[in-house]
């Protein structure tokens, strides 16, 4: 079970995945996002693509879906910010439907970082780039959470669109 | 080192690609690539592109289409800007992907000033040294063209991942690639090709 602080645990959101039919994760972890790993890394469904920095992270993703794969992003609200070229370059540029699971640090906890910019920043910037982008951010439902998270992969797959869904993180 | 024409160095490649092969060109190589006659179907000119993010869209190509052989045609500048690509791909250790790194020590569309990694002496970074560092193990330097020309395909046809570093002038008064057509339309005809 998931601590109150952190929305799922590795194998819920490898059981997400295989069930949306992902066959690669490209990340850069973060403290919430990197509890997932060991299971992600198990499973053998979803090769695990660790890259150095989070501009990578669409990139490769954009190769993976020009070669036919189904790709997830998987990066923390920093990573986010860092990336913006080149998330504008796959998914704009060449309107490459990828999707992401992006971690908003410090949404449901600030005792580490009081007063985090990620709190100012992150949804004006994902709303500036006009993704279609929900925010996940009850960790008592996560069942229901990960339905939601599906049908939301779904719906942009289907509609040819690029999406992210942010998922509040407890901790920075 | 001597340096090598950019152009001829490109038209090696083109003499010696094998027509399952894909070949990745940006910034000054896709210029070039695209001058060299008509696109292949499995050409991808990253033409508009993230600068940097090439070697890292290549190694995506290579582990989703692990029988088909990527190649990266990667500028030094470009190069710099995702020095940590080096260690992701050597991560992934996909065999069927090469780099090939064009160093001319200049940003060149942009009215070629050098490089960060060219000191006033003109002495330059090492890059062979940073991809072993990086963990690569196939790595290859050319300053001659007819070196270049007489070990090409064989270097291609090594398992990777391979990296080749070839030592290029600057082209004069050079400008930035033009995008052939419309990029949307370039990326569904690219993956239709590139997933058969």
């Amino acid at each position: 079970m998931a601590s109150p602080q952190i929305m799922f645990t590795g194998s819920q959101v490898v059981s997400l995945l295989q069930e949306i039919g992902v066959t690669h994760v490209v990340t850069v972890p973060d403290s919430t996002l990197g509890q997932w790993e060991d299971d992600l890394k198990a499973s053998d469904d979803i090769a695990y693509v660790g890259v150095c920095r989070e501009g990578e992270t669409w990139a490769v993703a954009a190769g993976l879906h020009l070669g036919g794969a189904r790709p997830l992003v998987l990066i923390q609200c920093t990573g986010l910010f860092e990336s913006g070229d080149s998330l504008r370059n796959a998914l704009f540029d060449y309107q490459l439907p990828l999707f992401a699971l992006v971690g908003y640090r410090s949404y449901l906890d600030q005792a580490t970082l009081p007063g985090d910019t990620c709190l100012t920043f992150t949804e004006p910037i994902l709303t500036a780039w006009g993704l279609d982008w929900t925010l996940y951010d009850q960790p008592g439902r996560a069942a229901e959470t990960l339905d939601e998270i599906a049908d939301q992969y779904r719906r942009c797959q289907r509609e040819g669109q690029p999406g992210v869904a942010l998922l509040a993180e407890g901790r920075a | 080192m001597a340096m090598m024409p950019l152009v001829e160095t490109l038209s090696v490649l083109h003499e010696v690609r094998r027509d399952d092969e894909v070949v990745l060109t940006v910034m000054g190589t896709a210029r070039e690539w695209m001058a060299l006659g008509d696109l292949h179907r499995l050409d991808w000119v990253y033409v508009p592109s993230s600068m940097g993010q090439a070697p890292s869209l290549g190694l995506g190509m290579a582990l989703a289409r692990p029988q088909t052989h990527v190649i990266v045609c990667n500028g030094d500048g470009c190069m710099l800007m995702n020095l940590g690509s080096l260690v992701t791909i050597t991560q992934q250790a996909p065999p069927n992907y090469t780099l090939i790194l064009f160093d001319n020590g200049v940003y060149e569309i942009t009215g070629a000033q050098p490089t960060p990694a060219v000191d006033p002496d003109g002495e330059r970074v090492d890059y062979c040294a940073l991809a072993r560092a990086a963990g690569f193990r196939q790595i290859y330097a050319f300053d001659q063209l007819s070196d270049w020309q007489a070990q090409a395909r064989e270097l291609l046809d090594e398992e990777g991942p391979t990296m080749i570093y070839l030592k290029v002038a600057p082209v004069p008064e050079a400008v930035g690639p033009r995008s052939p057509s419309k990029a949307p339309d370039r990326a569904q005809a690219f993956a239709e090709a590139f997933q058969q």
